[in-house]
């Protein structure tokens, strides 16, 4: 198995974190290796996040990615910052509702994914982070869908797992943009 | 065996849950902050006894007598904060009070900042408060061993009676990885030597570190370094991942140690012969295998972020200051794994091994 060397970034409160996690978990409950690296400190309001996660059937070394071979940007900040980094043969998801001009990258697999709209047609505006993952988990196999279902029962506190079904049809949503 | 995510600095404070730690005084500092938020949580689901205190040096003071009466005992904190409980880490070691002290190291000196830093290494390893004293000091490489290592910690506290320190930095502390928890335990505070009552005893247990009288010091500090002794002779851990067959051997710990990691796996797939020595005790160090390996004809490489701390240690081992190179971060960054990869690449080129 290859290893994935992921980045996803964006606005605090976009769920980067969460859709991080998510992807660890899934990676963990395959029975993988998984490292989940979150930015901290002095971070504001409103200002960008990211995290670095690493999967892999051999032990991981670096949990910082500096060159992934994916990338999930949910804003164009977060694009804009780390579209550069990712490695020949990689692959960029993007919300291209807060992109307005599409990245142009040689080698690199790049996948818009109008995030917004699409929440806002799920009924929860909220929810753009978890269509923007079903995408990303089409083109790179990195976790299966079932596993980041999986990972929801956990990474959510109980009170949560109502939407449960909700996230589902978002990945699912996502999924199917890129299985044409 | 179950699997379950947890941050470092949260494997560290259920780590020390599990190994039957039930008192924790601290004071809030990132980037540690998890451990205290995760003991005010935990400690009252097990019995124990969480407690903000007004400072650092109170927090400390509060070990000392947790640690007097015998119970397992923790306190944590960041660079800063570590400075600030100095004095109370140098009157614990005096008067032998076992206790663990957790360093979730940050960028320094002064207030500094918040990124990752190795910086503390002297200070934890060659004192750091007065007086000729030694820590036990483990850096954990993993959140697994976050769990292992504190266990440990508390169990060679008090089979020495010495203050045990954690050095880990803000990188270990937030990632989340995997870990497998052992099962809870329950230990007593119940030693000989602590000051809990006479109970029928014709002489009281006094704990102490004053040494006023005649030669009183003098013997005080021969039984301090006759213990030092034992612990330096029986109490070494290291990593060593392909020393054997390598050219050249990578020294690290913690963070660095895994971006070394990374690097010398890209390395070995282009048949480089490089080895990674990883300490997992940075007091007392694994000299001797150092020593073996110089014999043998390798050249090293020290990772740290640092000036050049570790290095030193690395020197005193190899016993050769021209087969020891030196790679260091300043600025509260962490090396790439490229940066390694190069650098390693270069000591090979020069060594004709290119």
């Amino acid at each position: 198995m290859v290893t994935h060397e992921i980045i996803c970034a964006g606005f605090g409160g976009q769920g980067v974190m969460l859709i991080g996690q998510l992807l660890a978990y899934g990676g963990m409950i395959e029975g993988k290796e998984v490292t989940w690296f979150p930015s901290y400190g002095p971070e504001m309001r409103g200002g960008t996040a990211n995290c670095s996660v690493v999967i892999s059937a051999q032990p991981i070394g670096s949990p910082v990615v500096a060159e992934p071979d994916g990338l999930i940007a949910m804003n164009g900040p977060s694009l804009v910052r780390f579209k550069g980094a990712v490695k020949p043969g990689g692959v960029i998801v993007y919300n291209s509702s807060l992109v307005a001009e599409a990245p142009e990258l040689q080698g690199v697999r790049i996948c818009a994914v109008p995030a917004n709209e699409l929440a806002r047609e799920l009924g929860n505006d909220k929810i753009g982070n978890m269509v923007v993952l079903g995408a990303f988990l089409g083109l790179t196999k990195a976790v299966t869908v079932a596993s980041i279902e999986a990972a929801l029962q956990q990474v959510l506190p109980a009170r949560r797992h109502h939407l449960i079904p909700l996230n589902s049809a978002a990945l699912r949503k996502g999924l199917s943009l890129v299985e044409g | 065996m179950e699997r379950v995510m947890m941050k470092g600095n949260e494997a560290l404070a259920e780590g020390a849950i599990r190994a039957g730690c039930r008192y924790f005084f601290g004071y809030p500092i990132t980037p540690q902050n998890e451990i205290p938020e995760y003991m005010a949580r935990r400690m009252p689901e097990v019995g124990g006894v969480f407690l903000q205190a007004e400072s650092e040096v109170s927090a400390i003071n509060m070990v000392y007598g947790a640690g007097g009466a015998g119970a397992r005992v923790l306190t944590s904190s960041s660079s800063p904060g570590i400075s600030l409980k100095q004095e109370g880490i140098s009157y614990l070691a005096g008067a032998q009070v076992p206790c663990v002290i957790v360093n979730v190291a940050r960028g320094g000196p002064g207030l500094g900042g918040l990124n990752p830093s190795q910086a503390d290494y002297f200070q934890a390893t060659k004192g750091g408060g007065h007086g000729d004293y030694r820590l036990l000091v483990y850096a954990p490489g993993n959140a697994q061993e976050m769990v292992d290592l504190i266990g440990l910690a508390f169990d060679k506290a008090e089979a020495y009676r010495n203050p045990v320190m954690i050095l880990t930095d803000a990188i270990m502390g937030q990632m989340m990885e995997p870990v497998v928890l052992p099962p809870l335990r329950t230990v007593a505070p119940d030693q000989p030597w602590a000051t809990t009552g006479k109970r029928g005893r014709s002489k009281p247990n006094i704990i102490n570190s004053l040494g006023l009288v005649g030669e009183d010091l003098e013997r005080i500090n021969r039984e301090l370094q006759a213990k030092y002794a034992r612990m330096a002779a029986s109490e070494v851990r290291y990593e060593a991942d392909g020393v054997e067959e390598a050219d050249l051997v990578v020294v690290a710990y913690g963070t660095t140690s895994r971006v070394a990691r990374s690097a010398i796996a890209r390395l070995r797939q282009e048949k480089k012969k490089v080895g990674l020595l990883r300490p997992i005790t940075l007091w007392p160090f694994p000299q001797q295998i150092l020593a073996e390996l110089a014999t043998a004809g390798k050249r090293f490489l020290v990772v740290e972020m640092s000036a050049g701390q570790l290095v030193e240690d690395v020197i005193l081992g190899v016993n050769d200051r021209e087969k020891v190179a030196f790679f260091g971060k300043l600025n509260g960054t962490v090396p790439t794994v490229r940066e390694v990869y190069d650098r390693i690449r270069s000591l090979l080129s020069e060594g004709g091994e290119g």
